[in-house]
Parts: structure tokens; sequence; C-alpha cells
């Protein structure tokens, strides 16, 4: 995992529910990730459904990802090649979720970002550039155990990983 | 000091005291998964080379009872067969909605429940410490047998007083979402007590803590007591039976005090939980359904109250009502009473046992620019399986007497008629 991230930004409102990332309509794609995938938030931005790219970021506002408990909904983001969300808060079982499947969740405040901005992450200092609008955010970086799951490619890898439930900080 | 029924659960289960904020590796004693996460947690417990599960589990087919597609006939025969080969539990379309069984067959006090699904904390109405995590987390556990979690801080919620009638558990809830926002409970425990939980059946306790999510909770609680006994016997579970409660002196992140006596019916707005209102505030909204069912309030209970409104009544002429038992008990039970006829006398339709229509999969998907006026959990967009519809959330007793009228109506109308 590189300690620098760059990309584009796709803004989205406060609230944002996994009936928003996965809707329940597409039901019968959860075992056809990619299918799924294609629907991606397509009832809260369809731009962002037909145009998000690999390395794009998704910004929100708080309590993104509340709802169901659908992992699917931190997976197809991660198959979109989303680097990380970032949100001033998440709802718990999402953060989980993403941090299980290698997806990153940042928390950070999002005041004044917009779609289509530059933004330079650095995961490791915790802070947030915002390089179109010349501004920074600085935010607590996740717990070196944390890393490490996102570092292995999710909690699965992990474990296979380090033998166990490695839930203490690894190196 | 001491402990909250949270920490008094997690202490008791690995045998140290523990608090708030401690992160522990705890024992499970039950597992969940439906067709919609069974199967990608399947394929992780596959990927880390497991065969057979350390501890229960419990397959569902609700989300999709029976399947419309054949993509979900194969995953729900998928989750038959590791059940067969592994000595798992499979209910197969028809059993009733996983929450639901967990309740009447599995849940007892002071037990640790997963589920891979969100509304597991349903079972904190036994005293049970029941919450919804991922795939993978469902499937971590069923290959180690444990889990790792933080121990919730608690927000204690006191309801005093007696409901008025026609005012029920889901207003109860509906309200305290409304006060505590979709996030006020995020990473926290919801403890229900008082007076008026302790006259609640476990029926009505299940409507409180299935929704303790919609406030970000991690989970939410109810002690263990003779209302606790009474509904485990009725299950032909009275053996499961232990008391629990919270200690007098547990510390409490947060009080919410709800004067129940005061409390009128209320009524959720699209596409927010939290979007509350009484429903003397709600002013003239016109529905084209009227659900009544989910693991919220598909119980007995919930259509007694509901027949007592349509019992020799029609629903209005722009209105489909759809009925749907949250297990085949409570289908039986409903059947015995005659309430289920009283649902289709008065127009109503019947649908089987599950979640499909709640959660937008089959059955009731709404049209473009349509309302529905739902006893469900939820109402983000696109939930009943259109985004361009409004869902609203009410009691059973509100979701009757809208179906009665075809707009949002105050149930407490029908009390002089």
């Amino acid at each position: 995992m590189e300690r620098i991230l760059r990309g584009k930004v796709w803004r989205f409102g406060d609230g944002i529910s996994t009936d928003h990332i996965t809707p329940g309509r597409y039901y019968h794609l959860r075992g056809d990730l990619k299918a799924l995938a294609e629907h991606t938030l397509e009832d809260a931005d369809p731009e962002f459904a037909r145009n998000a790219r690999p390395g794009d970021f998704v910004v929100a506002g708080k309590n993104f990802g509340q709802g169901s408990s659908r992992e699917h909904a931190a997976l197809v983001l991660k198959e979109r090649g989303i680097q990380a969300v970032i949100a001033p808060s998440f709802a718990r079982i999402f953060f989980r979720n993403a941090v299980n499947v290698g997806l990153m969740p940042i928390i950070c405040d999002t005041d004044g970002f917009e779609t289509g901005d530059e933004i330079e992450v650095d995961v490791v200092e915790g802070r947030v550039r915002n390089l179109t609008r010349n501004f920074e955010r600085t935010f607590r970086p996740l717990p070196p155990v944390m890393r490490a799951i996102l570092e292995s490619g999710g909690l699965v890898p992990h474990i296979l990983r380090y033998g166990g439930l490695q839930w203490q900080d690894t190196p | 000091m001491g402990l909250t029924l949270a920490e008094k659960i997690i202490s008791q289960r690995i045998g140290e005291e523990v608090r708030a904020e401690d992160i522990v590796v705890v024992p499970v004693d039950l597992l969940l998964a439906h067709e919609g996460t069974g199967p990608l947690a399947l394929d992780r417990f596959g990927a880390l080379e497991r065969t057979r599960p350390a501890t229960q589990v419990l397959f569902f087919s609700d989300h999709a009872a029976p399947a419309p597609r054949r993509e979900l006939s194969n995953v729900q025969k998928r989750l038959h067969t590791f059940a067969d080969q592994t000595g798992a539990r499979f209910y197969p379309p028809g059993e009733g909605i996983c929450h639901q069984i967990v309740a009447e067959r599995w849940a007892r006090p002071g037990q640790i429940i997963l589920g891979a699904d969100s509304h597991t904390c349903t079972a904190g109405a036994l005293a049970a410490f029941a919450t919804g995590m991922g795939s993978t987390d469902i499937a971590v556990a069923m290959a180690l047998g444990q889990t790792w979690l933080r121990v919730p801080p608690s927000i204690r919620v006191e309801v005093d007083g007696s409901l008025p009638p026609m005012v029920t558990a889901k207003d109860v809830i509906l309200h305290l979402i409304g006060l505590l926002g979709a996030e006020g409970a995020n990473y926290q425990a919801l403890e229900f007590g008082g007076f008026t939980v302790a006259a609640m059946s476990v029926e009505e306790r299940m409507t409180l803590c299935n929704m303790a999510v919609e406030a970000g909770a991690k989970t939410g609680l109810c002690a263990a007591d003779e209302q606790t006994h009474r509904f485990l016997e009725s299950c032909g579970r009275a053996d499961s039976y232990t008391p629990l409660a919270p200690d007098p002196d547990a510390h409490y992140e947060r009080r919410v005090h709800i004067p129940a006596g005061s409390l009128s019916p209320q009524v959720a707005f699209p596409h927010f939980v939290d979007n509350v209102r009484p429903v003397e505030e709600v002013g003239d909204v016109p529905v084209d359904q009227v659900f009544i069912g989910t693991c919220t309030n598909g119980r007995l209970s919930d259509f007694r109250i509901a027949a007592r409104i349509l019992q020799g009544r029609r629903v209005h002429p722009g209105v489909r009502l759809l009925v749907c038992p949250a297990s085949r008990q409570v289908y039986l039970d409903a059947l015995r009473e005659g309430l289920l006829q009283v649902f289709v006398e008065a127009g109503g339709l019947i649908l089987p046992p599950g979640c499909g229509a709640c959660v937008g999969v089959h059955q009731g998907v709404l049209a473009d620019g349509e309302r529905c006026l739902s006893t469900q959990n939820r109402n983000f967009q696109g939930r009943m399986g259109n985004p361009e519809a409004e869902i609203y959330l009410a009691s059973p007793a509100t979701a009757a007497a809208t179906a009665v009228r075809g707009r949002i109506t105050d149930p407490r109308e029908f009390l002089q008629e």
C-alpha cells in the first residue's frame, strides 16, 4: 500500500446508505461482483456509476454506509478501484467491512471538497491536501493493526498471513 | 461501579470483568447469515481453508422467499448443501425471517450472537448481545468460534408511564431515533428500561431492539425478566431462561428519558429513518401501498392491533395492503386467531413469511412516484426496489388506519368508532 495516494474526488452528501451504494433491486447480482459494481451509487449519482475510474476517491458527508450489513457495499467500491472513502463519520458495520475487504476508510472533515477536485492523501501522517482548491485537512491515521489488515488486502489474507485473529498491532 | 447489560454479558461470557471501550476477543454462541450475505461468507470460509464451522451456524432463505430468479435459487441451494454437509442449520423459504426464528428457537439471555444482517440486534430483546457484521467477520467467527469487538459504552433509555391506546413500541423507537439521530448511538449500545419496557412483551421489545441499528447502535438490549421467561415458555424453551439485569450503579454514557404517557403515534418521512414527526404534524399524505410485516412489526401482537382497526372495514380503493407474517409460527397463530381472514376480507394480500418486500428484492416493489407507508425499519431511497418512490415508517396501528383512509391517518381516530 502506497503512503501517498493521489486522485480525483467524487462528492456525496450526508447519510449515504448501503441501499444507495448497492441497491436491493440488484440483489441477484451479489454473486457477480463485476456486474453489481456497475450500479455502484447509481441512485445517488448516476455519473459515478458510469464514469468513476480506478484511483478515484469517494468523499462524503456524515454517517457514510448507514444501513445494512451487506459487505458488498464496501466490495463494489473496491472493485471500482476507489482508493479510499473519506467522510467525517461512518456507520460502524460499513467501517468494519471496509477494513475487512481492504478498502480504506478515512475519518476526516470533508467540507469544501467538490466533485472533480484533485487530492493527495498521506495515510501515515494523516493529511488530505486539496490540490485544486489549495487547502489541507488533517485526520487521525488508522491504527497500525487496521493499516496492517489493509496492507494484507483484507482480513482473510491477513489471517492467512499471521495464522489467526491477529488483532494486536503488527509490525 | 456496576456493569451495564452489555458489559455484564461480555464479562460473563469471557470470565473476566470488562468495561466499555475495552477491546476483547469473545466466544460466539450463534452465527446467522442469509442468501444475501451467506454465500460471500462461505467464499471467505473456504479461503480460510476450513471445512466445518467451529460454532452453531444458521442459514436462512428469507430475503428472496420463494426465490424469484435462478441466481437466488442457486445461492439458496448452495447454503442448503453446505448446511447438510457440515451440521449447520438451513431454514428454507417459508420458515420466516432470520431474526424472528432466532428469537423463537435459539436466542437466550447472556449469549453472544453475530449475524450477517444488520438487524441481528433484534435478539437483544432476550438479553443476548447480538450484533450485525459483514460476511468476512461471520466467516472468521465460523472458522475460529470467536470474534473481536470493542465493548460498547451504553445509552440508557428510560421509558416511563403507560403508553396511550394505539401508541406502541414502534412509536417509542421512532421517537427515540428522531431524538438521537441516525448516528446518535454510533458504536454504542442502547439499553432499554423503565416501567414501560418492563411492562412490554418480548415481541414489543423486539421492535425496540430491532431498530437500535437505525440510531447507529451496535446493539439494543433489554433485561431478562418475567416477560422473557413467559416468552421462552410460550416457545417451549422455558429452560433457556436465566434472569439478567444491569447493575443499578452501572455507568452510562448518556441517559435519555421518554415519558410514554404523552407520546403520539410517530411517522418517519422519506428518505431517512430519523426524519420523524408526530402524526399530528404529518399533514395530508395520500399513499398507494401499506405494508404490515417485517422483523420490526410482523408479529402476532402487531397483527392483533391492525386487525382491530381493519375488522369489518375495507381497505381504501386507492391502496394496496400487503401483510407478511414474520415466521411460520406467526402465520399459524394469526390463521388460528382469524386475523388473516380479517386482512383478506378487508382487501389485503398475504405474503409468505420473508424480507423481500422491505428490501426491494421482490413482492410489493413500488411504481415511480408512489408512496408506501410501511411498518418496516428503513425508508432509504430505493429501499423497496424503486428510487423514484417514497417510504414512510410507522406502527401497525397507524398502517391499518392509513390503509382504511388512503392517507396517513392517526389510529386514535378509530378509538371512538
